[in-house]
């Protein structure tokens, strides 16, 4: 532990610096090429001419596959998701964690229990529940369904276990109810865990792919993922453009890791040790 | 774990009141609240969580007990048909769901070793003391916040046999430069195993990191004054004392491995052939495509109760042995 890391060690973390970044570049220089340069051989990797043909054709040129209209779509579904697993998460996860009442047992047991079942099996009777619901091309396909999962009120209740009790004490002795306790003394204490829970279901969301490509039909209602799957689909690919929308897609939740990335690491960690 | 014990604890002073506390006060009166305050904290969630994880759970068993068309208006009732046929080498559905099986158990075997082994290595080169630790850190981990959809594009295009940039980096190289990374095999295996090692690395390696924190330094403090060798400082201390996580890693990463879909459908399309047609494709492709919902869940059943062993099998391989 005490050892000095020597040059080796650097030359190291820098070519896997280069192994996990450089992809990532080389796919952004990719969309500032000329159709035709994304596929010489040998390849280039700085653009001979730089262009933004790519990003018009993709905002701009192709009526049947509206990119910004998919960027809106992705953004509002990831935000009503992670609001909506946030409200039932931190509400479920308290009564779970500080409550008593009958068949407390058999309900945590039963939402733990579907940590182990494999989301596969859900697939095709929610596909038939959304049909019945009418939200099949619909944005709650996207929204609703994602927030039964078990993690979120596994992960608030584990967090409220953790809380000091006093405060709540103190605020009950003040006379105030259970709700008002959770929402002006137990949330605001609760905040690096909601904007973990928050961060990590706005991700999952956004980065959704087997899901939509199911659900959604119209080209308008589409996700950026689904999207841009789509975009692969002629005859020869315009690399420059699918490599841009790649990007498109990217950008935004790089951007808010950036930011949070000790939240999202944190959760990821978390999650490992709840044995 | 790290996330409960780092919080700052806010004064209740700071906290904005709730606008909508006040009328909620009436209906759960006294100090701990009715009895009914439990279920109505849980009612939102409950009620999402049984629309959609425990009606369909069952509803999907139900499903795989009919010759269910979503198209057709008529969905008779089979019995165990659309599982005997899985088993019936005679059957349509025979061959395409076995080599899905086998495409989704190849990807396993040669993908976990790899997921299993790189991270714990990463984390232990991470686990040592040097400036940017943190920001290291967060650039391995970034590529795990893309979805499948971009890493699939993405690495598309770099992996092109002829005019993609893994090649044109290995020729630059010197090294052979003209390998048929999605079109052949062994290579679109390979191919898919490494995008996965690329994209999902920083996920175990967090999570060895939170197990290595917890390893007492002092028993590495103790082996180095017996001189102990760094193989044996991982062997005797670093690997014993991860064996909670490890068996954790190893379900999950197995788990996620037989999930894989996203990176054969954009990367090979299921190809060379139907080699890479994994059985989460082929379930998918003919339950949500072509709408036979019957046998497609069956088969989803199939597989998760394969899972299931797996996964039981994993746990008692890994389990603490006496001596």
């Amino acid at each position: 532990m005490k050892r000095r890391n020597g040059p080796l060690f650097w030359l190291g973390m820098g070519v896997l610096s280069v192994i996990f970044i450089g992809p990532l570049l080389l796919v952004l220089l990719t969309a500032f090429k000329s159709q035709s340069e994304s596929r010489t051989v040998p390849p280039t990797y700085f653009p001979s001419e730089w262009s933004l043909r790519a990003f018009d054709v993709l905002f701009f040129q192709d009526a049947a596959s509206p990119v910004l209209r998919w960027f809106l779509n992705s953004m509002a579904a990831a935000t009503m998701h992670a609001a909506l697993v946030l409200v039932v998460c931190s509400l479920a996860g308290y009564a779970l964690a500080r409550m008593e009442f009958r068949f407390k047992k058999a309900i945590f047991g039963a939402i733990i229990l579907t940590l182990f079942v494999p989301g596969f099996i859900f697939l095709m009777p929610n596909f038939l529940l959304l049909d019945k619901l009418g939200w099949l091309d619909q944005i709650w396909a996207l929204v609703v369904p994602g927030a039964a999962g078990a993690f979120g009120v596994f992960f608030m209740r584990q967090f409220f276990l953790g809380l000091p009790r006093e405060l709540e004490e103190s605020a009950r002795l003040d006379g105030a109810g259970p709700f008002r306790t959770w929402w002006s003394i137990v949330l605001p204490n609760a905040r690096p865990a909601l904007v973990t829970l928050g961060v990590l279901s706005y991700l999952a969301n956004w980065n959704d792919f087997i899901w939509p490509i199911y659900v959604l039909f119209s080209p308008e209602r589409l996700t950026l993922p689904a999207g841009l799957s789509r975009l692969q689909g002629a005859y020869t690919i315009d690399y420059p453009v699918v490599m841009a929308g790649a990007m498109l897609a990217a950008i935004p939740v790089l951007a808010l890791y950036v930011f949070v990335q000790r939240y999202v690491i944190e959760g990821v960690a978390s999650s490992g040790v709840k044995g | 774990m790290a996330v409960t014990t780092t919080q700052p604890t806010r004064p209740p002073s700071g906290a904005t009141p709730a606008p909508g506390a006040r009328r909620s006060r009436g209906a759960t009166s006294g100090i701990h609240g009715s009895r009914w305050t439990p279920y109505l904290f849980l009612s939102p969630f409950l009620l999402l969580f049984i629309t959609f994880v425990a009606v369909p759970g069952l509803l999907g068993i139900w499903i795989s007990l009919h010759d269910w068309d979503f198209l057709l208006p008529k969905k008779p009732f089979v019995g165990g048909q659309n599982y005997a046929d899985l088993f019936d080498s005679g059957s349509p559905q025979f061959e395409p769901f076995w080599n899905g099986m086998k495409a989704t158990g190849i990807f396993v075997v040669i993908s976990v070793p790899f997921l299993v082994v790189l991270p714990l290595l990463l984390a232990i080169l991470l686990n040592r003391r040097f400036p940017g630790r943190t920001f290291f850190r967060a650039v391995f981990f970034a590529p795990f916040v893309l979805g499948v959809a971009v890493v699939g594009l993405m690495w598309r295009y770099l992996l092109d046999p002829s005019f993609g940039m893994v090649n044109g980096v290995l020729s630059a190289l010197g090294l052979p430069g003209d390998t048929a990374w999605t079109t052949e095999q062994p290579w679109a295996w390979i191919s898919l195993a490494a995008v996965t090692v690329w994209w999902t690395i920083g996920f175990n390696a967090v999570i060895y990191l939170a197990g290595l924190a917890d390893i007492p330094a002092e028993h590495y403090e103790a082996a180095e004054i017996d001189g102990a060798t760094a193989w044996q400082k991982l062997r005797y201390i670093t690997i014993p004392g991860l064996r909670p996580v490890l068996v954790f890693v190893v379900v999950t990463t197995v788990l996620a491995s037989a999930n894989m879909f996203g990176q054969s459908y954009l990367i090979t399309k299921g190809g060379p052939g139907d080699s890479t047609r994994t059985a989460i494709m082929e379930i998918t492709d003919l339950g949500l495509s072509q709408y036979r919902m019957g046998q497609a869940s069956a088969m989803s059943y199939v597989l998760a109760v394969f899972l299931a062993l797996v996964s039981l099998v994993n746990v008692w391989a890994l389990r603490e042995k006496k001596s």
